[in-house]
């Protein structure tokens, strides 16, 4: 892989030297007695990548989706390697395409659903291990770790978001490992986001021309989500439930 | 470290006497570890030998919790210098006995799951073989119970040849 650091000099790092820069420039050390230290860090939040000051999030622009266009759907599956074994009901699924039809009108849009991030997210509350978590600018995650493939989150999830893998895997890649017996969902392409870059079905929905899909910071008043959702009319899926959604959608 | 200096000085001796079977014993008696490239560990080996679990499950969660991505202990970048080759020269998979962590973990009987979800290969080599289920594979699995009942008619049909009854 290209994304990851180069600077293979630096890997070996001395261990305290490296936990020492990590945790900020300004490290307070006090000694109190003999063999008693007193260490203050400053900064460390500053330092980790999960910013609490962030909130990342999509909107989702339905008219723009185009019905016969997955681009957004193939993307995820070849940026984060997850793939069907042809049976339809098992297969995992990050994100897919979704057909509204209107009834009384008509009317009929596509669009895609995947995660939805929620703010207060059903699949952490009923997490037994704690491996169903969300990070500090709102990422929802399963720590594979600890998961035990129970799949209560999949039942808590209203969006039929996460999936469980049945099959063995391998060939995984590097930056999203996943395993048989562990659940998986969209992680907002985390990888990506660590390093100031978008989601992979962001990046190709914009590809196609179609760019109905929006990717920023939900918190920041000058951001072009913030902008837009200022602007036009959106909505949250299953609004009823309250949990406060990263993506929003707009035009259904 | 006195264990080590043995170890070599068997190896001189073996190779002074003009017979390599003392260094073949060896290779038998300890396990044979993959030469690493790149710039050894700061720390020395021994350090990483002893606590590289506890460094890597520390960063994991950094990165995984915290999305710190700086992070040194990975298995990705484990790869980066203990790549094992086989004879071929080819890099080797979690599934072959020459992998850098197979060679110290089948030694002491440790079997690690880690690559039932982690590539066990650098990025961009093939992982071939499957090497991560959980169940045997599926030549060597009796999903419809039909090799217990082809066993048991077995028993059935040796009793009645026997004339005895089935006690056993």
């Amino acid at each position: 892989m290209t994304d990851m650091n180069p600077d293979t000099s630096q890997k070996g790092a001395d261990i305290s030297r490296r936990d020492f820069l990590r945790s900020g420039a300004a490290v307070a050390t006090t000694t109190l007695a003999p063999g008693v230290t007193l260490i203050a860090f400053g900064g460390s939040a500053a330092e980790a990548k999960a910013d609490a000051g962030k909130r990342w999030g999509l909107l989702i622009d339905a008219n723009k989706c185009a019905s016969d266009c997955s681009a957004c759907v193939s993307a995820c599956s070849t940026e984060n390697g997850w793939k069907g074994n042809g049976n339809a009901e098992t297969d995992v699924q990050w994100i897919r395409k979704i057909t509204l039809n209107n009834t009384e009108t008509g009317r009929e849009v596509t669009m895609p659903m995947m995660c939805q991030h929620c703010e207060d997210p059903p699949c952490v509350d009923v997490c037994p291990t704690g491996a169903s978590f969300k990070r500090e600018d709102g990422i929802v995650l399963v720590d594979k770790h600890t998961c035990i493939g129970c799949r209560y989150c999949m039942m808590a999830c209203p969006f039929k978001a996460r999936s469980f893998v049945h099959e063995p895997v391998n060939n995984q890649k590097s930056h999203a490992p996943r395993g048989q017996g562990t659940v998986e969902s969209c992680t907002l392409c985390v990888h990506r986001v660590d390093k100031g870059g978008v989601p992979a079905c962001v990046e190709a929905c914009e590809a196609t021309g179609h760019g109905a899909i929006i990717f920023g910071d939900l918190k920041d008043p000058q951001s072009d989500i913030a902008k837009r959702l200022v602007e036009y009319q959106s909505v949250a899926l299953r609004p009823d439930l309250d949990l406060n959604p990263g993506v929003r959608y707009s035009g259904l | 470290m006195a264990r080590l200096l043995l170890v070599f000085a068997l190896l001189i001796g073996g190779m002074s006497g003009g017979s390599g079977a003392l260094a073949q014993e060896r290779s038998s008696l300890l396990p044979d570890i993959p030469k690493a490239t790149g710039a050894p560990h700061p720390e020395g080996n021994e350090y990483w030998r002893k606590n590289h679990m506890s460094l890597m499950s520390h960063d994991r969660d950094l990165t995984m919790r915290d999305g710190d991505r700086e992070i040194g202990a990975s298995l990705k970048s484990c790869f980066d210098c203990h790549a094992a080759t086989d004879s071929a020269g080819t890099i080797v998979t979690y599934e072959s006995e020459q992998h850098f962590c197979r060679t110290c973990h089948d030694y002491v009987a440790v079997k690690v799951d880690c690559f039932m979800c982690h590539r066990s290969t650098p990025d961009g080599v093939d992982e071939g073989a499957p090497h991560a289920a959980i169940l045997p594979p599926p030549a060597l699995r009796d999903e419809d119970g039909t090799s217990i009942i082809a066993y048991l008619r077995q028993v059935g049909q040796d009793n009645t040849n026997q004339g005895t009854p089935g006690n056993d």
